[in-house]
């Protein structure tokens, strides 16, 4: 179970009447919810209900019909091109294909999103935060290896550590698990809550892992029927009698 | 009266290459500059092309005096072989024969980096990361496909005019001197200009096609096949239709 009290009364993602269709596909629908500095929550939904959809909004990769998701204060859909970059620094994508530069060596992928935002930064301080963000995830040693020479469960945590390299504040894991066997899953499940108790950071997580459900969320909310149908503690909803969250855990 | 679906789509697709060449241009001339991505992508575009480029023009010109030769032998004028292949290279086959090469090889391979890109969401990956990747891939792909096919070109057609020159010497006996001079003795700013000048848009046809197909890659791994097919498709019909329209302005003067 992830640890309630690292969570404080600051609201950081604001999500207000949320709606976002692809032609006639309705994905969202009036989506809310609020989530506070330090808080993991997970989102859960079957797949097709919007769960990716909803992060891609938050962070501008779509742009919703309706609405406003507002992160640290500031409406991300209406801002322009230099606010939405900045505040993406404090944002962090961990993408379900873990999206590594196929053509560039694990170096080169974390130094990427540095050298983007940090113009001045030298060499020696690049260098030594790639080893940190490496160190994070226990991969120093494939720091000169290309993606493609990496197992599932390396590239996950290499895509991990170039998520981390900015030290953003929220973080979002689209099915962080998904595809891994029991074990490697179980490796980023202790993953992410060691980042969260390191760099005390806040997270959406999308999954349909019950193990990473259980394991991280402070909060779930179910994502059915494109709102939000509830949100409540794992342990709420495991025992809640609702047809509609019951076949999640049955 | 509503078009076929088939006109609707191209006259859609041929739009949106419109309006996406446009953002090149918008994109292209404002801060910030990736500067070493387009001399990287100059080294993979221009030089890892030169090879290929450079074979093919050999042979090119090479063939073609060895065809041309027993027309011109009947009618006594085989002396005028520099001169005739010296312009159908400069204007024409150089330009066109090297262009529709390097449409092969690099709009394929754009259309099929970027397809990919796409699809493995390395592309959402760039911009969440703070980078423009219209700038960072399709800028620095086109322009270094702009700038290098003319560079080719000119390359290519000074082998291929070699390869001309070993030709006329397995029959006769010239030397380099005096076959280039007949070369340049025909050639006029008239055949250069023109040439030099549409081997510039070639080149700006192939790296925006290739980066559109491959930008807007979808289906997975059978889009990303299918936007290399479709790019180099594209393209190769794109530079007929330059040099057709190229033809009609040089006459013009």
């Amino acid at each position: 179970m992830a640890h309630r009290k690292q969570t404080t009364d600051e609201i950081v993602v604001k999500i207000k009447g949320l709606n976002k269709a692809f032609g006639n596909h309705v994905v969202l629908k009036d989506f809310d919810m609020e989530l506070k500095r330090g808080e993991n929550r997970v989102v859960l939904g079957k797949s097709g209900s919007g769960k990716s959809v909803l992060i891609k909004c938050i962070i501008g990769l779509l742009e919703p019909d309706s609405g406003t998701i507002e992160v640290f204060g500031q409406n991300i859909p209406n801002l322009n091109h230099v606010d939405l970059d900045q505040i993406r620094v404090k944002i962090g994508f961990l993408f379900q294909s873990n999206a590594l530069y196929d053509s560039m060596t694990v170096r080169q992928n974390l130094e990427f999103p540095l050298r983007r935002h940090w113009m001045q930064v030298t060499q020696k301080e690049v260098d030594d935060l790639v080893m940190e963000a490496l160190d994070n995830v226990d991969l120093m040693h494939t720091v000169d290896m290309m993606p493609s020479e990496l197992s599932g469960g390396m590239r996950k945590r290499i895509a991990l550590a170039r998520t981390l390299i900015l030290k953003p504040e929220i973080i979002l894991y689209d099915e962080p698990t998904t595809g891994l066997d029991p074990i490697t899953s179980l490796e980023i499940i202790e993953l992410i809550n060691a980042i969260r108790a390191k760099y005390k950071t806040t997270a959406i997580i999308i999954t349909h892992d019950l193990k990473c459900v259980r394991l991280t969320a402070d909060l779930v909310t179910m994502l059915i029927d494109g709102y939000n149908y509830k949100t409540a503690t794992y342990d709420a909803l495991t025992q809640s009698e609702d047809p509609k969250i019951r076949q999640f855990f049955d | 009266m509503r078009l076929p679906e088939d006109t609707r789509k191209f006259l859609y697709e041929t739009g949106d290459i419109a309006r996406f060449s446009m953002r090149f241009f918008q994109e292209a001339f404002h801060p910030r500059y990736e500067v070493r991505e387009f001399i990287h992508q100059c080294f993979v575009i221009g030089y890892q092309s030169l090879p290929l480029v450079a074979l093919t023009a050999f042979i090119m010109g090479f063939v073609l005096t060895m065809q041309l030769r027993p027309s011109l032998v009947s009618y006594g004028v085989e002396s005028m072989i520099p001169s005739m292949v010296g312009v159908a290279i400069v204007r024409e086959i150089g330009p066109v024969i090297t262009s529709l090469i390097f449409a092969g090889k690099i709009g394929s391979s754009i259309g099929a980096e970027l397809g990919s890109m796409k699809v493995t969401e390395q592309i959402d990956a760039m911009e969440v990361s703070g980078t423009n990747p219209f700038k960072f891939l399709v800028v620095t792909r086109t322009m270094a496909a702009t700038l290098m096919l003319p560079v080719l070109i000119i390359l290519g057609d000074a082998i291929s005019l070699y390869g001309s020159y070993l030709g006329v010497n397995i029959w006769d006996t010239t030397t380099m001197t005096l076959f280039f001079s007949q070369v340049f003795e025909f050639l006029t700013y008239i055949d250069l200009i023109p040439a030099f000048t549409k081997s510039f848009f070639f080149g700006f046809a192939v790296g925006i096609i290739g980066c559109y197909k491959g930008y807007h890659s979808e289906k997975g791994t059978e889009g990303v096949g299918s936007s290399a097919n479709s790019a180099v498709v594209v393209s190769s019909v794109l530079i007929f239709v330059i040099d057709l329209l190229a033809v009609q302005i040089s006459n013009l003067f």
